[in-house]
């Protein structure tokens, strides 16, 4: 290994494949069999429980948990499934510390909620393993349907609309189904090729063709499917990036977070991605803060997260920021871009304190400088390819309109989140479903 | 620190914690172990005649009824009496004795139902020097088979007559053991009194099938395919024993009667209740199977305190609970109380709601933002809410105060009066 966390530039293999490997396991192991029990036994069992309210899904959390109480997590899964098909990947990827757990009454008792997260994703897996599917594809009901991205919330309302007998198609830009579980969230959270894996267990149910590789716009118009379907769904996300709109943004060495992580995440082998030694992140969510960890987990030296504005404005959970900041992630707040410096690639960048102001967020005028060779820019995605014709509000697809439904990221209402997407691909389906059959 | 040292009948012990007859007395390695971690007192694991011991399952002796993390909450055996020769018991009881004079060392026996076996082994025993006898009346399983262990507690005229056996035979302090299996309690205790017995010592065990393995369709614990019923114990029976000895130690035909108490005790508090309600001292088994010896050191320190804080010695508190253990007739019915919930406590789990408008009496109510609050004209004062809440003290029950109006019944709140005078009793007494 000739390589160090000190070797100036973006160069792979800072890390030795023992430790890279180490740094991406399972940032959470599984829990066994008892650890499941004793967590679940924690749970009161709520009288329409608070945490079932603060479920963008509505899983029935504390009936699954009494299911894996009883020794029954197979039940679990079929109570999770019902309401979040993809119920396996929520369970390690959303921010439970902000939803469910927040509102655990355990939480307001002692500041330990149950973990639901993780029994979650006990009871899910337990059910994958043994080959599981507790739902039939409906009787055939000759009609179909076009969904356009084969991500959560694609995938969920395609499985509702198989669920309901329904013939599927899905269109997908990249070459793979999964949409953000598979490109978009950090390695360590799904590791073992999971989110494949539930994209294949989804699928068991039939009656769903995936077409990879077609994007809407270029390869297929809203028209034609309009024209070819009984109905189609729009579960597009967010493909563009927000631009940092500071000098120097063009130079080498500066990239779009989302990119570096879907790289990352296809990468086969972490050892011969590249990553700098100074790595500065620019923004506040999720994806800034996977993206910043990861590049510490690769072996950047010095791994920075400067957001705008105050902390407590960060859309990064506590608990994410926390994560960050354990694993060597600096984070600046109040500090806004407004230069990036270099010959060429990025050496510097130059930031700007801020301050709010009834007149909105203003620099303050004071200035400092961090040593970069690597910057992320992480500061919100963008809806592009909206097809013409759909009403567009707030920056997002506003739906239904005639025979089109719209979910997840791309679609107004709701936060950007996994769960939140695979709710409205199930209720779109549902909606579907009645349309066409009503 | 309180003065533990107890006095049971004449047997002294420096402390009332003894382990009851059981696994862990049933050889010298044990009990010296035991006394050396702190125990008062044993009762040596039962002895049976002289002749071939009798033998045991080689399969599973116990079931078990676990909470939370696998908490022991209770356990079920089926091992019968001791299976060592007989010679050899004898010896390692006097050399136990010999070596700790200080501790009780109480011997259980159980032979047949004859004169003459009594006879034979009591003599046998009298070297040993022990400090008393205690009469296995108890054991519902194995032995009562055979017509000995709660075949003989369950019948009050075998009781009385074996310990008239007994204390002919015998000088020594004879404690005689009674099982749980049986209608009421009283009558083998009166029949042990009337044997001329020092003392009762209860509970045995509870018949019982802890658990069915629903693969082979057997009871637990399952012997080649097959089970039968235990003997439960552990902290699941300790209501059912506090009850039986209260029964006894109130009962004006029994009162005075010393009782050593047995049944689930686990911790100081446990002891300190059955001591309350009439036991002189307590006899523990499964915590000590559950935890091991070392217990016994929170027992005593627990204990302690609790007498030190209470400013109470040990013999004052034996008893002091009986008085206030009435007849449900002679309970208070002008006692009015109201669940109140204090809302800085209440976690908001809705509990108190579910179990009160589900299976009570519809007395709480839930606001959308789930506030919950008791309905004082619908409040029976059930206490249900109260055991359902996880957070302690969330839930309390207040006493309206005489001259109250009870909003659900519209009644003053008046002075004490029970059944035995209310206007609905049919065989209420008239007023003089």
């Amino acid at each position: 290994m000739s390589n160090s966390p000190l070797t100036p530039g973006i160069v792979a293999g800072r890390l030795s494949a023992d430790a890279i490997a180490r740094n991406f396991s399972d940032h959470e192991p599984a829990f066994d069999r008892h650890e499941a029990r004793v967590a679940a036994d924690r749970c009161y069992f709520c009288h329409d429980a608070p945490c079932i309210a603060a479920c963008p899904t509505a899983i029935d959390i504390p009936l699954f948990i009494r299911q894996i109480a009883t020794g029954t997590p197979e039940a679990a899964a079929k109570t999770i499934w019902s309401q979040n098909i993809l119920g396996g990947i929520c369970a390690r990827v959303c921010p439970t510390e902000t939803l469910c757990e927040e509102a655990c009454v355990r939480e307001a008792a002692e500041g330990k909620p149950v973990e639901i997260g993780r029994l979650q994703r006990y009871a899910t897996d337990v059910a994958m393993a043994k080959g599981l599917h507790p739902f039939t594809r409906g009787a055939p009901t000759g009609k179909r349907v076009a969904v356009v991205g084969a991500g959560p919330a694609g995938l969920a309302c395609a499985h509702r609309l198989a669920m309901h007998g329904h013939d599927v198609v899905v269109f997908e830009r990249r070459p793979k189904a999964g949409g953000l579980n598979e490109y978009g969230i950090a390695s360590y959270k799904a590791t073992g090729g999971f989110a494949q894996k539930e994209v294949d267990w989804l699928l068991s149910i039939g009656g769903i063709e995936i077409r990879t590789g077609v994007e809407l716009g270029r390869d297929v118009t809203l028209a034609e499917l309009e024209a070819e379907y009984d109905a189609v769904f729009l579960g597009i996300g967010l493909a563009g990036v927000n631009a940092l709109r500071a000098t120097g943004e063009d130079k080498a060495g500066v990239r779009n977070a989302v990119d570096f992580i879907a790289e990352l995440r296809q990468c086969p082998d972490l050892t011969t991605l590249p990553i700098g030694r100074d790595v500065v992140v620019i923004g506040g969510g999720m994806t800034a803060v996977d993206a910043a960890v990861q590049s510490k987990l690769l072996g950047a030296e010095n791994v920075t997260i400067v957001y705008r504005r105050g902390q407590e404005k960060m859309s990064a959970s506590a608990y994410e920021q926390e994560h960050a900041t354990s694993v060597g992630v600096r984070i600046i707040c109040n500090a806004m871009p407004v230069a990036i410096h270099g010959n060429g690639a990025v050496r510097e960048v130059e930031f700007a304190y801020t301050e709010e102001t009834p007149e909105g967020l203003k620099s303050t005028g004071e200035t400092f400088r961090l040593k970069a060779d690597q910057v992320f820019k992480a500061i919100g995605q963008t809806l592009v390819g909206a097809p013409e014709g759909l009403a567009v509000a707030g920056g997002k697809l506003a739906g239904p309109s005639g025979k089109v439904w719209v979910g997840g990221d791309c679609a107004a209402g709701g936060e950007d989140l996994t769960v939140t997407a695979v709710a409205e691909g199930r209720d779109a389906a549902e909606a579907i479903h009645l349309h066409l059959m009503g | 620190m309180a003065d533990l040292s107890s006095n049971f009948i004449g047997i002294k012990s420096p402390n009332p914690f003894w382990l009851a007859s059981a696994p862990p007395t049933d050889k010298q390695y044990n009990v010296e172990r035991a006394f050396a971690a702190g125990w008062g007192g044993v009762v040596w694991k039962t002895l049976g005649a002289e002749g071939p011991p009798i033998v045991n399952v080689n399969g599973p002796r116990y079931g078990a009824i676990w909470g939370a993390d696998r908490r022991l909450l209770g356990l079920n055996n089926i091992e019968l009496i001791t299976d060592r020769p007989l010679e050899v018991n004898l010896r390692e009881i006097k050399e136990v004795k010999r070596k700790w004079k200080d501790r009780a060392l109480v011997i259980s026996l159980m032979v047949p139902c004859e004169e003459d076996s009594w006879k034979a082994i009591l003599k046998q025993i009298e070297d040993t020097e022990a400090d008393g006898v205690e009469l296995n009346f108890g054991c519902p399983h194995g032995m009562a088979e055979r017509g000995m262990g709660s075949a003989v507690g369950q019948v009050p005229e075998y009781i009385e007559m074996v310990t008239r056996w007994v204390k002919q035979y015998s000088r020594m302090p004879c404690i005689v053991k009674l099982t749980p299996n049986v209608t009421s309690i009283l009558p083998p205790a009166m029949a042990a009194k009337r044997g001329g017995a020092d003392a009762v010592s209860l509970i045995n065990t509870v018949k019982s099938i802890t658990n069915v393995d629903l693969d082979h369709f057997s009871p637990f614990p399952m012997i080649d395919g097959k089970g039968s019923h235990g003997g439960y114990c552990g902290p699941a029976v300790k209501p059912i024993a506090l009850n039986m000895v209260a029964e006894i130690a109130r009962h004006q035909e029994t009162r005075g009667l010393p009782i050593s108490g047995i049944g689930g005790v686990t911790t100081w508090r446990d002891a300190a209740e059955f001591m309350a309600l009439g036991a002189g001292n307590v006899q523990v088994c499964t915590a000590a199977m559950t935890y091991g010896f070392k217990i016994v050191q929170e027992m005593i320190s627990g204990l302690s305190q609790y007498l030190d804080e209470k400013q109470m010695s040990l013999d004052s508190l034996i008893g002091r609970a009986v008085p206030n253990f009435v007849e449900w007739q002679h309970l208070n019915l002008n006692y009015v109380t109201k669940a109140q919930i204090d809302q800085d406590l209440c976690i908001k789990c809705g509990r108190c709601y579910a179990a009160c408008e589900d299976t009570s009496h519809q007395a709480i109510a839930m606001s959308p933002d789930r506030v919950f609050t008791v309905k004082d004209e619908e409040c029976v004062a059930c206490n249900l809410c109260v055991d359902v809440c996880p957070v302690e003290n969330c839930i309390t029950m207040r006493e309206l105060p005489k001259g109250a109006v009870d909003p659900r019944t519209g009644k003053v709140v008046g002075d004490h009066a029970d059944w035995t005078t209310h206007p609905n009793n049919p065989m209420a007494q008239a007023a003089e």
